[in-house]
């Protein structure tokens, strides 16, 4: 099997030329899925009763968290493998709100950007879910995640990866996620996307003296399913909700990726070209050696 | 491409050296055993703010980087065409071999649902070819497998004047088919970590806000890789210098020289980049106003910058301590870049902490061990050195 040193060359000529001219491509910019539904959540109307963090334990059987404060029974303070949703306060000296987080269902996740075998994906819904026998255990998703939302049991031998999937069994039942099922004054609500997107406009324009003019999500790390309204004097980083920007956290990464490895014909082209100069100094060195 | 004059360098395997590897390997098995049992929060300082620590910092990023001897010195030796440095092939390439089977090894270790690893090389239907993580995955698992045919040369040559008449027999009908295509082999192995390791930073790029503006930038994956190939030089300088000292043998000063030499150009072509990128991203103020941060940043600056400037002199060039100093102290400098990259400039917000625990740093203490005993093995065993040094070292003993 000789190689001829000038099909080399023209395979490097063409394979580099071939690289090159996607370059320029850009990467397409994700919109919510057709029959994606969301959640809005709305901190002047969340009284921070925490009935929907009981009923995210219950629908979703988690136990009791360890890490309890003051001998409390099941007291989170944070998110973890006990806990898929958790509400906290944020409090000035002149004013106060409550905060509910869970998994905001990214249009563009970073967790499924990163995830090796696809076990956390966008599924029925636009849930980011995760099945576990894709799942190796690496944490790059939590790593990747720019809300912190995945969670890993590090307590087990055998873990696994736990976070809030919009309650994903309940939504293939036609049923609300549990939080949204439970709570008394509808400041977490679940809907249609667009619905949602809508209904949180009409709300700031209805009373824009009673909210902050934004609603986080719509276009936040490339847009979420999660949405949220904070009271007018309360910002949403003070709430805890990073300011991102609009571009979707594994943009730019995908973007340089996907030319430098663009059909493979990158690595394919040095490859060659490695090839032709080893196999150049060789029969040089021969040729060195015979004379 | 053979190595000519390697030699086993021959002697007793089992020294009081060997024994304390011995045990210190033995006591990260034990740590392991614990760990499989009883998981990773019990044993290890890990948790949902820094879900990863030095197994991947230290065992994987940095043991990978510290395996890139073979790499640098195959660009310099094949690509290049720099014969006079042949003799340092060997040596680098066991190094790198070692360095990466047990990164890979490091990874079995780390993941939390290691049963299902194998479905990483063998499910290519769910690939996700997004991931920086599965290219660096599959990578460095070709790259394994690629460094231990390079090392198949030395083996070979090894067992065809052995004792065993089925390995002579299996040696002599391999080496001819080996040498033949050992050229396209050897072109893998400068593809490879060519990707991978830069790879290994577009890796930190999906970390985005959580990592600090000092470490996090598009240029990740070529800091990661021009940085890499001067620790591929350094390593190299580092272990025949140690080797020498150890085994009594002469020193390669000349050659040493002329890779420390190298590193120093790298090292200004990697700062260049570096501080143009800050300017760039108008991130230099935080070089002083970050605290910790900076006084880390300034360190592994300093770590680089040091070394490349010593080796501009011929005086430092021709110092065996010296060029040992320069190397190993670039050697931590690329190695905290890399600490300061996946742990040490990554938060997810206040609240998390992080210090290994000790079974984590026993566990990295048994596969540094691990390591090195296998290199002792190899080296008295196999054709890895060059004879001349061998020689030399009768003469030194007679």
């Amino acid at each position: 099997m000789e190689i001829n040193r000038r099909t080399l060359l023209k395979t490097i000529a063409a394979g580099t030329a071939a690289a090159a001219a996607p370059a320029a491509q850009a990467r397409e910019k994700k919109t919510a899925p057709p029959d994606a539904m969301g959640i809005l959540y709305d901190a002047t109307r969340c009284i921070g009763c925490k009935a929907c963090m009981v009923a995210c334990k219950q629908a979703n059987n988690l136990a009791s968290s360890p890490e309890s404060r003051r001998g409390l029974y099941d007291d989170p303070v944070l998110l973890s493998a006990y806990a898929k949703t958790l509400v906290k306060e944020y409090r000035s000296e002149n004013t106060f709100a409550y905060v509910k987080s869970q998994c905001m269902h990214c249009i563009d996740p970073a967790c499924v950007g990163a995830c090796m075998l696809g076990a956390l994906k966008k599924r029925e819904h636009g849930a980011v879910t995760w099945e576990a026998s894709r799942c190796i255990g690496c944490r790059y998703c939590q790593v990747a995640c720019p809300f912190d939302i995945p969670k890993f049991e590090w307590a087990k031998a055998f873990p696994k990866l736990v976070k809030c999937e919009m309650c994903a069994p309940l939504l293939a039942k036609g049923q609300a996620p549990a939080c949204a099922q439970v709570c008394p004054r509808q400041a977490t609500v679940f809907g249609k996307y667009t619905d949602l997107l809508e209904r949180a406009h009409r709300r700031l324009a209805a009373e824009p003296k009673r909210y902050f003019p934004k609603v986080y999500g719509e276009n936040d790390a490339g847009g979420t399913q999660v949405l949220y309204l904070s009271k007018a004097d309360v910002s949403f980083e003070e709430l805890g909700l990073p300011a991102l920007g609009s571009k979707p956290v594994p943009e730019l990464q995908q973007a340089m990726q996907s030319t430098v490895y663009y059909g493979f014909l990158g690595p394919a082209a040095l490859y060659a070209a490695l090839a032709a100069v080893l196999w150049r100094n060789r029969k040089k060195q021969r040729e060195e050696a015979e004379s | 491409m053979s190595a000519h004059a390697a030699a086993p360098i021959g002697g007793v395997i089992w020294t009081r050296p060997f024994k304390v590897l011995t045990f210190l390997a033995g006591v990260g098995v034990v740590l392991l055993l614990v760990r499989y049992t009883l998981g990773l929060g019990a044993t290890t300082a890990l948790n949902d703010g820094y879900p990863w620590g030095i197994w991947i910092a230290f065992d994987v990023v940095t043991g990978t980087a510290l395996g890139c001897g073979g790499y640098a010195i195959g660009i310099l030796v094949y690509v290049l065409n720099k014969g006079r440095y042949h003799s340092l092939v060997r040596p680098a390439i066991l190094t790198s071999m070692l360095g990466y089977t047990l990164a890979g090894l490091a990874i079995t270790v780390d993941v939390g649902r290691y049963w299902n690893i194998f479905r990483v090389p063998i499910f290519f239907w769910d690939w996700n070819l997004h991931s920086a993580l599965l290219e660096v995955a599959l990578c460095v698992m070709a790259y394994v497998g690629v460094l231990w045919i390079e090392m198949a040369p030395p083996i070979l040559e090894r067992w065809r004047v052995g004792r065993s008449l089925r390995l002579r027999q299996f040696a002599s009908r391999t080496q001819p088919w080996l040498e033949r295509y050992m050229l396209y082999i050897v072109a893998l192995a400068l593809l490879l970590p060519t990707m991978h390791q830069s790879s290994l930073g577009t890796v930190m790029m999906l970390a985005g806000h959580k990592l600090n503006p000092l470490w996090q930038t598009p240029l990740l994956p070529l800091l990661f890789l021009i940085s890499v190939i001067g620790m591929g030089y350094a390593v190299v300088v580092f272990e025949s210098t140690l080797s020498s000292w150890l085994l009594g043998r002469p020193f390669e000063t000349g050659m040493l020289g002329g890779l420390a030499r190298i590193v120093a150009y790298i090292t200004f072509v990697y700062l260049a980049l570096r501080f143009g990128d800050l300017a760039a991203r108008g991130a230099l103020p935080l070089t002083v106003r970050s605290g910790w941060l900076s006084f880390c940043f300034w360190l592994e600056t300093a770590l680089f910058l040091v070394p490349a400037l010593m080796a501009l002199s011929g005086r430092v060039r021709a110092n065996p301590g010296r060029l040992f100093q320069l190397a190993m102290m670039f050697l931590i400098g690329g190695a905290l870049y890399r600490f300061d990259t996946y742990l040490v400039g990554f938060t997810s917000g206040p609240g998390w902490n992080y210090f290994p625990s000790i079974t984590e740093l026993f566990v990295t203490v048994g596969f540094i061990s691990a390591e090195i005993m296998a290199y002792i093995y190899f080296i008295k065993r196999f054709p890895i050195l060059t004879e001349t040094g061998r020689a030399k070292q009768r003469e030194a003993h007679a």
